[in-house]
């Protein structure tokens, strides 16, 4: 009766609230997706804190900082979100220590040269933005309105991204060779983002039954390629595919086999760079919490003199 | 390893004048501190001009469930509207 009538409002387009009734199993996907998005946003920030003391220029440095401080406050926003479904910050943080939690698989691969900085906001945020652009239409409204707010700022990663892969397109020919080079590694591993093929995600039916999802992964991919062939043609670097088409029949680009042995190998914790992400986040995380007490100590102390 | 921190709720005034306006909420320690994480999520492109922050514990919210009986005594109440009047033809600046 209960999820009868969530299920209307769900089909209602009605957004579902912290405290209304939920089935259990809408609640988990939730946790699983959201915490999962809100680590990728923290773990984010770390292959591009790698060219930050090395940024080219002044203006670039500038900009990479405040783009890593976003990735910070999109993580911030979405573990808020998640945390209205009652789990705290603290066992979410736990969950990704202890391996329960993933995060995008995309930050597993490591950041050679400078060129690929500007492949990650061009590519990476470039697919982060098509799937966080059909999810503000989410059911669940603390999702949806954190989409909304990172939506509006992830344009200006993707800008960056582009500009900078724009500018060694047509630099010397070493970083011309650069900006192909980043974009050869990152091109599979970005459009393997949004995740399984349709065929071989067992979750999407819930997801897209409930609203949670409102495209389903080869919709979004798809969406995505099509939106980026140009954009790769106008500065001059070609995509890593030789099978990659215009279908005149579709009104889309048909493109080649994607390696999923490659994919499930990095989600399982084999990537280049799974062990050294996870050891930085943790040994940040614990260096940082003299720091948690010590302002918890201050706080005491104020509140005692106060009263 | 230190307790959960508290959440506060933060409302932003995007500029003098206008009513401070729910943005979403923070963890921190102390009130310095709420404002300070504030400032630093939610204000990152000038959108505020200034920020209240109150602990989540004392907001008070009405049960969205019960939404329907809880506001119904203004649904059969159009006399408080203005287009509920009929005005003589002519009539104007009313």
């Amino acid at each position: 009766m209960q999820e009868k009538h969530f299920q209307a409002k769900i089909d209602a387009e009605n957004k579902v609230e912290p405290k209304d009734w939920m089935p259990d199993d809408y609640r988990k996907h939730l946790i699983r997706q959201m915490s999962q998005h809100a680590h990728s946003e923290v773990i984010g920030m770390q292959p591009e804190g790698n060219w930050i003391t090395r940024a080219p220029s002044l203006r670039a440095k500038m900009i990479l900082i405040a783009k890593v401080q976003d990735e910070a406050g999109h993580g911030l926003y979405l573990y808020s979100a998640t945390e209205t479904l009652g789990i705290s910050r603290e066992e979410l943080v736990k969950q990704l220590h202890d391996e329960k939690a993933k995060y995008s698989s995309i930050f597993n691969y490591p950041t050679l040269s400078w060129a690929d900085m500007g492949a990650i906001g061009w590519l990476v945020d470039g697919a982060a933005i098509v799937n966080q652009v059909s999810l503000q239409r989410t059911s669940y409204g603390p999702y949806s309105r954190a989409m909304i707010k990172i939506c509006k700022e992830e344009s200006f990663h993707q800008r960056q991204g582009y500009e900078i892969m724009a500018e060694m397109a047509k630099g010397t020919p070493e970083q011309r060779e650069m900006a192909q080079d980043a974009l050869n590694r990152f091109w599979w591993p970005s459009i393997m983002m949004f995740g399984p093929q349709d065929s071989d995600s067992p979750r999407s039916g819930n997801a897209i039954k409930w609203k949670i999802k409102r495209q389903t992964n080869d919709e979004l991919r798809q969406s995505f390629i099509d939106k980026t062939v140009e954009q790769a043609e106008i500065i001059g670097l070609k995509i890593p595919d030789p099978n990659l088409k215009w279908n005149e029949d579709k009104g889309h680009y048909d493109f080649g086999e994607m390696d999923w042995d490659e994919f499930w190998n990095v989600v399982n914790g084999n990537g280049p760079c799974n062990k050294q992400r996870l050891a930085h986040h943790k040994k940040a995380h614990d260096e940082g919490e003299w720091v948690r007490n010590a302002a918890k100590a201050y706080a005491k102390k104020q509140e005692s003199e106060a009263n | 390893m230190a307790e959960n921190a508290t959440v506060w709720e933060v409302f932003i005034q995007s500029k003098n004048g206008l009513a401070h306006k729910h943005a979403g909420n923070i963890h921190a320690n102390d009130k310095v501190m709420a404002l300070e994480n504030a400032r630093e999520l939610y204000t990152r492109r000038n959108e505020g001009s200034c920020i209240w922050v109150v602990k989540s514990e004392y907001i008070i919210s009405s049960e969205t469930e019960d939404s329907e009986a809880f506001f119904d005594p203004s649904n059969d109440k159009m006399y408080r509207h203005p287009t509920f009047y009929t005005m003589p033809d002519g009539a104007k600046h009313i």
